[in-house]
Parts: structure tokens; C-alpha cells; sequence
């Protein structure tokens, strides 16, 4: 059973270790899911009041785009590296934070700037009509404007998604990767078979995701033009 | 250990000057990574802006182009790396392919978005003063997509500098070799002061392209 | 009926855009501001909301200080149609229209009722009740803007260039339908264009402002159409040529529809 040659005919992929280690997979997969998603769940709760301030007192925005830009241009090892004091290192319990924490704050590098534009998006007469039939700030920009942001929220946790999932498998080189670390023990024995499997399985989570935000978007905005985004 | 013992730390790290000399100091080291790092995204942009401008000129292929993007984004970088290590053996091409990878999926979206998005106006006036499709391309829509491809360029050129370090894992240096080196030899010092190259070089990258977007974007386009 | 005592609005950067105003807005008739654009007839119209603040002056609504009362409970209070109706993408047609029952409080039942009495009333089929506003043309937005505005039956309405976005044919019903509308309900209008026809079509008295916010003539459209009180005013209604055409197409619309004229005198 074997896909094609690589050097000394060893195959590139063995259908059998996969049978003997569903198991082992499975629970790989549900601890990866687990460290790439609550990442988005917080950077959601955080982003969200966070560009609403930002919507709100203007100056307070370009300060807050130079943090999130400087985040994104962190290499994730490093920033892992940064919380290893504060939460362990290992998987499970509570050194998976060391995990979750440095991607909550790369989600935010990319959510908090698409929460403020979204609320950017709004037309300037819809903005205009609210205050003129007395909404007040705060209400208008919880009923009027959020909601119109979020076509432009789910784009940008759509990005954060499939980045934090990918992500997850670089916490491997300080044992908690998820499904990363079949990568480390492929690539330490000179086995194509597991560092295969776990990308394959990476990219569907990755893709899965995708595509639950992208159902998500179609149910929560009806309102919004097709094919537009 | 305290964040301000680690900053300590690494600030003594970086300034001994042991660090700043020879095949493993900090010069060589970061001539090694800004080169992965642009050799990458130049073989990236060679793909994706000639691509992504045709695709968003004609309008076919879009969706094609949004899923290509999609995928080649959930791609995880370090898997690709040790995979095309494992098959073929160290050296440049594990670094190289990974992180084109990772560069082509920003570059190409921009470009398409850009180029599409352009007012529909400016090129049936280009048509109408005589353009044809290569003309109406660079003279009016690349020029008008110009901030959002340089975007593009910007968030892939971030991505590359920041991931590049993984060049220390198929053996060919880079400023990952402090982070990976210190990793194993849990000499937190070097990657933490590692890591603090990495993020200035991102700082950089960013700066750079200020720079850049002055030079090359119309004055009518900014803002 | 609104009244402006010596209203001054001045920018910071020294730039007045309404100068020493006093105007009446009669109760139950339309005021239509007209003007070239930097006349501060949008301006004026945006103080009696308070969504610009005078720097001088007083506004009152049936004696009553604008300034004395909190803006967003008066702003509920007081219609307001834009040019590009603003409304809301995310909420139907239904929804946008209750907006400021909502608001209000009312019953949510009793509101959407109202909303699809009031889209009949605008001449919307209450089929498109459950509809988004992008499914809808230009015409039909500015139709529900004009529900909307009406949704909690405010005495006044204030209404900015409500219908310059949408075609001539479209802008002619849209007008003769404001004009039976109004014949039933009779508001407090402040009504803003930059047209002269639809000025002297609509109003029952005519605000001519110029450039720098300064009130040129007002008076009724026939008063306005026989005697321009200066240069200014007879330029803008298009010199001897343009009052000639003016005058001709007001004769032409008292034939067509005789209950206008009815209404207006």
C-alpha cells in the first residue's frame, strides 16, 4: 500500500500506522482545536469592547494598531517562549495558557483592526438617520453599528482562524503542539507518515472552520448583499 | 524569572560582544535571515502579482484564486518544512518552499481585491480615451490598487521575516538559530534575544514600507 | 410652529454658516430652505434637532427651547428624512420603519403594526415587509424613509434633500405623493433642496438663504415668483427666463391638480 517511492523505498505514507493510531489522532486533533479556537473566542471578547473604545475616542486607535502590528511581526516561538515562565511547559492543564495566551494576542493583532473597520464601514447616512432619531452614542453603536461590522468581524476571524490553526503546531518545539507534534516525531525517526497525516488533518480543521464562519456570516447577516463578500 | 529579568537578561545578551562577531554573530546571522526572507517573498511576488493582477482584470477566476489563498494559508509552515527536510535533506529548499507558502496567499488576495475593486468608472474612462487591456492594467488599476497591493506585500514581508527562523531547523542559520540553539540548551537569554532581532527586523520590514508607500503610491491615493 | 431668534452659527475656524437667522416655521404647513450650497440651509435645518448646536440665538418648538431638553429624547420626537434615506442594512423594511417606536419603548406588535399601516400609507406593497432594504430601489428606500420618519406620529419633520438621489420620474411621484401625504397629516415641515422647482412645487412658503447663511426673502411661492426681493433672489430663480418658466409650470400644476390649490390657500 504505498503512494509513491521516496528515497529508499521507504513509502511516503504507511496506511497501516494510520489504522493503529486513530485513537492517538483523534485525541491529537480535539486538544489542536481546543488550543487554536479559544484563542479566537477570547480575541473575539477582547476585540470587540476594544474597538468599540476605539470607534469611540478616536485617538485611541493608532496606538493600538502599532501594538497589534508589532504583535503580528512576532515569530510565535518567541512569544510561546515569553509565557513559559507564567504557565508551564507541556500539554494539558495549565500550560496549555502558554499556548493560548501568545495566539489570543495574535488573533487580536488581526481582529481588533477589522472590528474597527467594520464599524468604519458604516454609510455616513445611516449614521447621520440614527442620531437624528435619537440614538445615543453607546446605543447606536451597539445596535446600529456592530451589527453592521460584522460581515467584516467574520472575514477577519476567518484569517485569525486559519492562522491560529496552523499556529498551534509550532508549540510543538515546547511539547504542546496539538497535532504538531506528529511533526517532531515524524521528523525525528525519518517517518513521512505522521508529519503527512497531521498536516492533512490540519488543513481540514482548517478548512472545516473556514467554512463554519463562512455559514455562520451567511445566517447572522441575511441582509448583506451576496457576492459582495 | 520576571519579564524584567528576562528584558535584563537578554539585554546582556545582546551587547556582549562575543555576539557580534564571526559564522554564528549577530551580523552574519541576520544577513542569512533577511536573505531567506527575501528571496522568498520575491519568488512569492513573482507569482502572486501577475496572477492576482490578470485574474483581477478579467474578473474570471476569482473565487479560484480566494481558495487557492484559503489553502495555501492553513498550510502550517513547520510541518512543510520537516516534511520536504525528511523527503529531500537540508538545506535551502525546505526553508524556501514553506515560506513562499506562506508569503503567496496575502499578495495574491490583495492583488486581486485591488485590482477588481478599482471604480468601475476609471477603467470604462480609460476605454474611452483609447487604453487596451495591458494599458488600462498598469496605467490606471495597478496604480489605483497600489496602497492595497503594497499591503499585501507588507503583511507577507511580516509573515516571511517572522517565520524565517524556522531556516535554523533545516540547518542553514538565520536569527532562528539563537531561539532554536538556546531552546535546546535552555539558554533563555539567546531566545529571548533572538526573538528581540526578529520582532526589530519585523519593526523594520513595517518602516520599510512607509518608506515605500511614499515613493510608489500617487499623492491622489494616499489616505 | 418652530421659531429662530437671531440664530448665529459660527465654525471655529471662523467660517458662519448661519447668520443672525429668525424665521418662522408655521405649524401644519411646509417650509421649504432653499439656497446655492454654503447658503447654511442644511445647517439651520440641523439645529432644530440639535445635531448642530447654535452659537447664538434661540430655536424653540411651540415655545419651547430646543436647548432645554435632552437631544436624544427630542430627536425622537422629530422626523427626519435624508437624500440617502440612511437606513438601516441589517434590519427589514418592517424593522427600519419601527425604529423609533422601538425606541420609544412601544409594544413590539403594536409597533410593526403601525410600521405596515404606514407602509401602505407611503404606497409600499406590505409584501416587501420582510425584505432588506438593498432589495429595494432608490425610489422605494426614500418611500420607507419617509415611513420611517412618521413611524411615532411626530408633529414635526425635518427633511433634507429627501428626494435628490433618485430619478425625475421617480422624484415627480415621489413629490405628488408628499404633497397628498401631507394634505392628510399636516406636519411641521422644514423641507431643504438646492431646487427651485421642487421648492416652489412643495412649499407653502419659500426660505430663499444665500452663501454665508444669510435669509434673502421669505414668502409664499407666488409671492416669491412676482416679487424677488433682490439681484440675488432673481438670479437664483434663473433671471427673467427662469421665473418666466417658473411661473408657467406653477399655472400648469394648479390645473392639474386643483386640490393643491386648494390645500395651499
Amino acid at each position: 500500500m504505498t503512494l509513491a517511492a521516496a528515497d529508499g523505498g521507504e513509502p511516503l505514507i504507511r496506511w497501516d500506522w494510520i489504522g493503529d493510531h486513530t485513537g492517538q489522532l483523534a485525541d491529537l486533533t480535539a486538544h489542536h482545536l481546543k488550543l487554536a479556537l479559544l484563542p479566537i473566542l477570547f480575541g473575539l471578547v477582547v476585540a470587540i469592547p476594544l474597538g468599540l473604545l476605539c470607534a469611540r475616542w478616536r485617538w485611541l486607535y493608532p496606538p493600538t494598531l502599532g501594538v497589534a502590528n508589532v504583535l503580528y511581526g512576532l515569530p510565535s516561538l518567541a512569544l510561546f517562549m515569553l509565557f513559559i515562565p507564567y504557565f508551564g511547559i507541556g500539554s494539558g492543564g495549565r500550560a496549555d495558557f502558554t499556548i493560548i495566551v501568545p495566539l489570543t494576542l495574535f488573533s487580536l493583532s488581526v481582529l481588533v483592526p477589522n472590528v474597527v473597520d467594520g464599524l468604519r464601514s458604516v454609510p455616513d447616512p445611516v449614521r447621520q438617520a440614527a442620531t437624528a432619531m435619537g440614538f445615543g452614542t453607546l446605543r447606536r453603536l451597539i445596535q446600529v453599528e456592530l451589527p453592521i461590522a460584522v460581515p467584516v468581524v467574520i472575514a477577519g476571524a476567518r484569517v485569525a482562524a486559519v492562522s491560529s490553526i496552523s499556529l498551534v503546531s509550532v508549540g510543538t518545539l515546547i511539547g504542546n503542539g496539538g497535532l504538531g507534534q506528529l511533526f517532531v516525531d515524524g521528523y525525528s525517526r525519518d517517518f513521512t507518515t505522521p508529519i503527512i497525516v497531521s498536516c492533512v488533518l490540519i488543513i481540514a480543521l482548517a478548512l472545516i472552520s473556514d467554512g463554519v464562519l463562512v455559514a455562520a456570516q451567511r445566517l447572522l447577516t441575511p441582509w448583506a448583499r451576496r457576492g459582495t463578500r | 524569572m520576571n519579564l524584567a529579568d528576562q528584558i535584563k537578561d537578554a539585554w546582556t545578551w545582546l551587547t556582549a560582544s562575543a555576539h557580534w562577531s564571526g559564522g554564528d554573530g549577530i551580523p552574519h546571522r541576520l544577513l542569512e535571515h533577511l536573505g531567506y526572507s527575501a528571496l522568498a517573498l520575491v519568488i512569492a511576488a513573482l507569482i502572486a502579482l501577475p496572477l492576482g493582477a490578470l485574474v483581477g482584470h478579467t474578473g474570471r477566476g476569482g473565487f479560484a484564486v480566494v481558495t487557492v489563498a484559503n489553502f495555501a494559508r492553513s498550510i502550517p509552515t513547520l510541518g512543510l518544512l520537516l516534511l520536504v527536510v525528511t523527503v529531500t535533506s537540508i538545506g535551502l529548499t525546505p526553508v524556501i518552499i514553506p515560506l513562499i507558502a506562506l508569503a503567496t496567499p496575502p499578495i495574491l488576495v490583495n492583488t486581486y481585491e485591488g485590482v477588481r475593486g478599482v471604480d468601475p468608472d476609471i477603467k470604462d474612462a480609460a476605454r474611452g480615451m483609447g487604453m487596451t487591456g495591458p494599458g488600462i492594467l498598469l496605467k490606471a488599476e495597478v496604480p489605483v490598487a497600489m496602497p492595497l497591493i503594497l499591503l499585501g506585500l507588507r503583511t507577507a514581508a511580516i509573515q516571511v521575516v517572522a517565520t524565517a527562523t524556522i531556516a535554523a531547523y533545516a540547518g542553514i542559520g538565520g536569527l532562528g538559530r539563537y531561539i532554536v540553539d538556546g531552546l535546546a540548551r535552555k539558554d533563555y537569554p539567546s531566545v529571548v534575544g533572538g526573538s528581540v532581532l526578529v520582532v526589530l527586523l519585523a519593526v523594520i520590514v513595517q518602516l520599510a514600507f512607509v518608506g515605500i508607500r511614499r515613493a510608489v503610491v500617487s499623492r491622489g491615493l494616499r489616505n | 410652529m418652530i421659531q429662530f431668534d437671531g440664530v448665529t452659527k459660527r465654525y471655529v475656524d471662523g467660517t458662519v454658516a448661519v447668520d443672525d437667522l429668525t424665521l418662522q416655521i408655521p405649524t401644519g404647513q411646509i417650509t421649504v430652505l432653499v439656497g446655492p450650497s454654503g447658503c447654511g440651509k442644511t445647517t439651520t435645518l440641523r439645529m432644530i434637532n440639535r445635531l448642530i448646536e447654535p452659537t447664538s440665538g434661540t430655536i424653540t418648538i411651540d415655545g419651547e427651547d430646543v436647548r432645554a431638553q435632552d437631544p436624544a429624547r427630542l430627536r425622537r420626537g422629530i422626523g427626519y428624512v435624508i437624500q440617502h434615506a440612511g437606513l438601516f442594512p441589517h434590519r427589514t423594511i418592517v424593522d427600519n420603519i419601527a425604529t423609533v417606536p422601538y425606541l420609544l419603548g412601544w409594544d413590539k406588535k403594536k409597533a410593526r403594526t403601525t410600521a405596515l399601516e404606514l407602509m401602505e400609507r407611503v404606497g409600499l406593497d406590505t409584501k416587501m415587509a420582510r425584505r432588506y432594504p438593498y432589495q429595494l430601489s432608490g425610489g422605494q428606500q426614500q418611500r420607507v424613509g419617509v415611513a420611517r420618519a412618521l413611524a411615532a406620529d411626530p408633529p414635526v419633520m425635518l427633511m433634507d434633500e429627501p428626494f435628490s438621489a433618485v430619478d425625475p420620474i421617480v422624484r415627480k411621484s415621489l413629490q405628488d405623493e408628499f404633497i397628498r401625504l401631507q394634505s392628510e397629516l399636516r406636519k411641521t415641515i422644514a423641507f431643504v433642496t438646492h431646487d427651485i422647482d421642487e421648492a416652489v412645487k412643495l412649499g407653502h412658503t419659500v426660505a430663499v438663504f444665500k452663501v454665508g447663511g444669510v435669509l434673502a426673502q421669505h414668502s409664499t411661492p407666488d409671492e416669491l415668483l412676482a416679487a424677488p426681493a433682490d439681484d440675488f433672489v432673481r438670479e437664483f430663480l434663473g433671471g427673467e427666463k427662469g421665473l418666466k418658466r417658473l411661473r408657467f409650470n406653477r399655472d400648469l400644476d394648479r390645473q392639474d391638480e386643483p386640490g393643491v390649490e386648494a390645500a395651499e390657500r
